[in-house]
């Protein structure tokens, strides 16, 4: 692997409108590989970053479509194959009474699927990451907002890029090392 | 925001489409109400099963609107406040609907067995419910409902008015506390008035959560028809700054909830009726599932759940405004087949048919009904003005 000195180059916002706008501008630039950091979900970043995962809807989808195919399945293996009772003379195959679990576990699997996409498409639990060792980035919990442009950017300049940083009015801008 | 007054009129510009509507919607209706006179003396039983259907449906969207409206005042958000004067048109309706009521009044031995005195002679069980069921009573019940729907309305709307000459933060408060009650008021009489007009149309049967799949099906109504018009306003300037893909957005997600809702409503009474298994419960579903009504049944589990849940997943289609809005004019149909199913069978034993009074009377209701509603769109500014839950002009 090819050893990078740097890991970005990271300014700091002290709102999430200055974050966004600041977004636009580094894509405005040129700049594609960045990513930003804030104590809570703001949509706006994510489409002015334009993420684009279509992965965990669709992981998600096929996650509550095993939960449905189970959960009926189990039902009806269960009261027709393993241990079949004859319940007030109704058939065996009572579909209606199997569609509440099917529910359940439709509901369950989606959400147990969604939870692990997330956690797994993210690469979570992360031990280590760069970002950390910048000292101001500790506020990225609680009230500061960040925007860190990668080295790994074509267009990534370790002085050209950190001026153009400091274009944006950041309250700092500082090196993230690898 | 944090500067919630604004000073510009959000008015319908004298060009929109909506005026085009309005007058062909009179046009039809005015055609409508010719063939329903026909139909009065041409086939009369007809017509009044073919009246409640559409009835039921254009009563759904005032009550349905009405209700959200109090919903939204009780629990805030921009979804609401962007549809509110959608909404409030709708419950300006409300009086046509009492006035539309009239036939009702005047046909109630052609809809219902216990208004027939001969019928109610042999039957014994008849004769115990008639107590409730006489048509003294049900008139004066029918009297209370529409007073109750008509006076909340009149205050919904009186006080939202007022919230536009001024940001007063009482009349708001005072909207909340009308719609805590109102809230209240409406699935009570809701709940008797669908059991009236509605479950009684079968005398013998009873289901206790009739009138909660008739709530669910007018809240769903009611977002099928105000996302259309929604997308109507947002298609220029200023609106489509305000009523933006955020909004749609909100809006396809709780239609997408009612979708669900209703599911789960119907699903619920077939699923304890069906596991009960008791003779004066399951002649409901013996007259629906017996010919030709089957098919309805399945059509109706695929146009009003299936197929709009699968698509309704989708978020991109919910944040395009023409999407989502063809989405909902399908779910209208839907209702139509919902409300045909639950009604027609207990009126009409003999199976499944289309009669032409069917799409007559609905054009005729529905004809004047959104002539009206278009009329009364008009008379307000088409968004709230000191409302500090609409968004700001992104």
């Amino acid at each position: 692997m090819k050893r990078v000195p740097l890991h970005g180059i990271m300014a700091e916002f002290d709102n999430p409108t200055a974050l966004v706008v600041a977004i636009h501008k580094t894509r405005a630039a040129g700049y594609r590989v960045m990513d930003a950091y804030s104590p809570f979900p703001i949509e706006e970043v994510s489409e002015a970053l334009h993420i684009h995962d279509r992965l965990l809807p669709i992981l998600v989808f096929f996650g509550g479509l095993a939960g449905c195919i189970g959960g009926f399945g189990l039902a009806t293996w269960t009261s027709m194959i393993d241990y079949p009772i004859n319940v007030g003379g109704r058939p065996l195959l009572s579909w209606p009474s199997f569609l509440p679990i099917t529910f359940e576990t439709c509901v369950l699997l989606a959400a147990v699927t969604c939870v692990l996409g997330l956690l797994g498409l993210n690469g979570l639990p992360m031990p280590y990451h760069p970002v950390f060792n910048v000292p101001q980035f500790a506020l990225a919990s609680r009230e500061k907002f960040f925007l860190c442009i990668e080295a790994t950017d074509p267009q990534f300049h370790r002085q050209e890029t950190r001026r153009f940083l400091e274009t944006l009015a950041p309250l700092s801008v500082a090196e993230v090392e690898n | 925001m944090s500067e919630p007054v604004r000073s510009t009129r959000f008015d319908l510009a004298p060009d929109h489409v909506l005026h085009r509507i309005q007058g062909a919607a009179l046009v039809v209706g005015g055609l409508g109400i010719i063939g329903c006179v026909i139909g009065i003396f041409a086939a009369r039983e007809a017509f009044f099963h073919a009246y409640i259907v559409s009835y039921m449906f254009f009563l759904g969207l005032g009550l349905g609107s009405m209700a959200l409206l109090m919903l939204q005042y009780i629990t805030g958000g921009a979804w609401g406040a962007v549809i509110r004067r959608i909404l409030e048109s709708a419950t300006r309706t409300l009086p046509l609907m009492a006035v539309l009521f009239l036939p009702i009044a005047f046909g109630l031995t052609h809809l219902y067995e216990w208004a027939r005195p001969d019928e109610v002679a042999h039957d014994a069980a008849l004769q115990h419910k008639a107590l409730y069921l006489n048509v003294p009573f049900f008139l004066g019940r029918a009297v209370f409902y529409f007073v109750a729907w008509i006076t909340t309305a009149y205050f919904l709307n009186r006080w939202s008015l007022q919230q536009d000459a001024a940001a007063d933060p009482r009349l708001t408060r005072r909207l909340e506390m009308l719609s805590r009650g109102g809230l209240l008021l409406y699935a009570l009489t809701i709940s008797f008035a669908t059991m009236d007009w509605g479950m009684s149309l079968e005398p013998h049967w009873f289901s206790t959560i009739y009138g909660v799949i008739f709530m669910g099906g007018q809240g769903l109504s009611t977002f099928a028809f105000v996302i259309p018009m929604a997308a109507l306003l947002a298609d220029r300037p200023p609106f489509s700054r305000i009523i933006t893909p955020t909004q749609f957005h909100d809006l396809g997600k709780l239609m997408l909830a009612f979708v669900m809702l209703w599911a789960y409503f119907a699903f619920s009474q077939y699923l304890i009726i069906w596991s009960g298994n008791l003779p004066e419960e399951i002649p409901f579903y013996l007259a629906r599932t017996r010919g030709g009504w089957e098919w309805v049944g399945i059509v109706l589990m695929v146009v009003h759940f299936v197929l709009p849940f699968l698509v309704l997943l989708s978020r991109d289609l919910k944040r395009h405004a023409r999407a989502v809005s063809i989405v909902a004019l399908a779910l209208i149909g839907a209702r139509f087949v919902d409300l045909f199913w639950m009604l027609r069978p207990a009126v009409a034993p003999e199976g499944f048919a289309i009669h032409w009074l069917d799409p007559t009377v609905a054009a005729a209701i529905g004809g004047i009904w959104l002539w009206l509603y278009v009329s009364q769109l008009k008379t307000r500014p088409v968004l709230p003005l000191n409302d500090p839950a609409i968004p700001r002009e992104a």
